[in-house]
């Protein structure tokens, strides 16, 4: 099933063209790489995707909805959920407070209910509770559920966000350089915790990443954006041998005479 | 079972402050209870100016604006109508104001709604600002609300103000509607919209992408918020007796701020302690501006002067306490045991190595 198109969009700031006529469609469980130099475009492409910016030209469509234009808050209910490339969690609030904010807008409780504490709304706050020790037992964070999550380290803080982002409960997940500031034995892992999640949580992933072992080993296909065109698609092995993905990283090889 | 220990708790502790309130209603002089009464008020003011500041991050000035609404919306409803002929001079009070009555009860929780529904309209078009952009929005709206009570004679009597409000506030009403805000405060705190709340103020994208709706949530915080205020107005009212605009100038707003960040953004419990701080303690400086001697230095009356050295503790509280007097820590029942646990087992230790 096509879980995510895009189509022909084109993002303009000003006179800056940030992407241009992107195009992509994902099928239901697909894990897909988006790569490309600093400043390509690929985190635009995140932001247009999950609402934060509105295409200038041309629409996005989820499970063949509409999207374009929505409030980030709809599309995240819709099922779409990301990680940040700098990471955004909420630093002063404890470690199971921020994966527990993730079940908010599957909050079926009304607000009175909420505040008065009636039976209804316990039940669901336990639910949560469960539910967000098991995610972070997921990524070995059980244990520090009470410090803050900005105390953290930074690896584990990335864990964390996507945790959050998993709490959701989202169809698609974007992630944006999940792998920065880890070292390899945490990419590794990382790797692998990806791998699973598709399978556990029946999720598609999209993925930004700069780490070459990262792309390379777990993407089943991968667009290369350059200057906000797409330069290249196919599967790890076309895409190292693709002359204009190597120019665009490695630049032109000079000419001698 | 630890949750039942702490109702248990909770309802031993409400009694003991049901007793104690008792008490000083009946044995103290008018003037501790006055000191008392706006203590409380100040409470019920600092605790939902918290939940808009503290919590949800929304930098307001709106609450004397707020609290304005609740004091004029009070008097109007408890004031008898014989009285209202009499007392408004300038221009006769027009038609539905001049037979509108009701007891002290209805009429707070009238004010408060009133508050509220002026918060909710306010709060669509001005939650959209952020940090000091809002502030001044807001501040804005105060004096604006003021503005309007001085030129709106038949209604509020313009400037001269509303006399001869019956004395309905004692200290039951205002602690009682002291527990009852932070009661629902905290209930709503420590729940999802709650997290909810603090999530906006912690990281407004991030709380956006997983499914918070900004403005929604925002607005419910600002209108609960403008619904205390208007209450605690409306206690106001009938405590001073007498209302007019200069009554909800910017100082208003200045004082329930210095009470919550005195006691800690984001802290209940800071806010509670804070507030009877900081009127007890203004009483106490009073004598200061009445002329003293310090050595042979002679200090001359000065009016203003307690302001002052108000100013310089605030100062140098917020220079070594950057965080307020709880920084964000609230009262548990669990801290408390462990507290007087450590209390008590340090009392013994010493003892043990004396003998």
């Amino acid at each position: 099933m096509e879980i995510l198109n895009i189509d022909n969009i084109t993002m303009q700031f000003g006179g800056l063209t940030a992407v241009k006529n992107f195009e992509l469609r994902l099928q239901s469980g697909e894990l897909v790489g988006l790569i490309g130099p600093n400043g390509a475009g690929k985190t635009t492409i995140f932001n247009m995707i999950t609402g934060i910016y509105t295409p200038t030209i041309n629409r996005i469509y989820f499970k063949e909805m509409d999207i374009t234009g929505m409030k980030p808050d709809k599309i995240a209910k819709l099922g779409i959920a990301r990680t940040f490339q700098n990471v955004r969690l909420m630093e002063n609030l404890t470690v199971i407070d921020n994966v527990m904010i993730g079940f908010h807008l599957r909050l079926r409780s009304n607000l009175a209910s909420a505040i008065f504490k009636f039976p209804g709304y316990i039940q669901e706050e336990e639910n949560i509770y469960q539910k967000s020790i098991e995610l972070l037992e997921k990524v070995d964070l059980e244990r520090c559920k009470m410090e803050n999550a900005g105390s953290l380290p930074y690896g584990q803080q990335r864990k964390l966000e996507i945790v959050r982002a998993l709490a959701t409960e989202p169809k698609l997940l974007l992630l944006d350089e999940p792998a920065a500031g880890m070292n390899p034995q945490e990419t590794k892992e990382l790797m692998c915790f990806i791998q699973k999640i598709i399978d556990d949580f029946d999720l598609t992933i999209l993925l930004i990443e700069h780490d070459m072992k990262v792309v390379m080993g777990i993407c089943e296909r991968i667009v290369v954006l350059n200057y906000g065109l797409t330069i290249a698609e196919g599967n790890p092995k076309e895409i190292q041998h693709n002359p204009e993905v190597i120019k665009a990283y490695l630049g032109v090889e000079a000419q001698y005479a | 079972m630890k949750k039942q220990k702490e109702k248990i708790c909770t309802i031993i502790a409400l009694i003991i402050l049901f007793i104690l309130v008792y008490f000083a209603q009946n044995r103290l002089d008018a003037y501790k209870i006055r000191i008392l009464n706006l203590g409380a008020i100040y409470v019920t003011l600092g605790v939902s100016l918290n939940l808009i500041y503290g919590f949800t991050g929304q930098f307001s000035l709106g609450h004397a604006g707020f609290m304005a609404i609740g004091a004029y919306v009070t008097a109007l409803l408890v004031l008898p109508p014989y009285y209202k002929e009499v007392s408004f001079i300038l221009e006769p009070l027009i038609w539905p104001f001049t037979v509108i009555h009701a007891p002290f009860i209805i009429a707070l929780f009238l004010s408060g709604l009133f508050a509220a529904l002026v918060g909710f309209l306010i709060g669509l078009p001005v939650l959209r600002l952020k940090g000091d952009y809002l502030g001044i929005a807001t501040l804005g709206f105060a004096e604006i609300i003021r503005v309007i009570a001085n030129n709106l004679p038949h209604i509020t009597n313009g400037a001269l103000g509303i006399k001869g409000i019956p004395e309905f506030t004692n200290l039951w009403w205002t602690i009682g509607v002291a527990v009852v805000t932070i009661y629902i405060i905290k209930g709503l705190i420590n729940s999802s919209y709650g997290r909810a709340l603090m999530a906006i103020r912690e990281n407004e994208i991030a709380a956006e992408v997983i499914g918070i709706n900004l403005t929604n949530n925002k607005v419910m915080s600002f209108t609960i918020s403008a619904f205390f205020a208007g209450v605690a107005g409306g206690l106001f009212a009938c405590l001073l007796t007498t209302i007019d605009p200069k009554a909800f100038m910017f100082v208003m707003t200045f004082n329930i701020l210095a009470v919550v960040v005195l006691g800690g953004l984001g802290s209940i419990t800071g806010t509670v302690i804070a507030a009877f701080l900081y009127n007890i303690f203004l009483e106490y400086l009073r004598p200061i501006e009445a002329g003293f001697n310090l050595g042979p230095v002679h200090f001359p009356p000065i009016p203003g002067l307690r302001m002052v050295s108000f100013s310089i503790l605030l100062l140098v509280l917020i220079l070594y306490k950057q965080r307020g007097l709880l920084g964000g820590i609230e009262f548990t029942w669990g801290g408390f045991f462990r507290f007087c646990n450590k209390l008590f087992s340090n009392k013994k230790s010493t003892e043990g190595s004396a003998s």
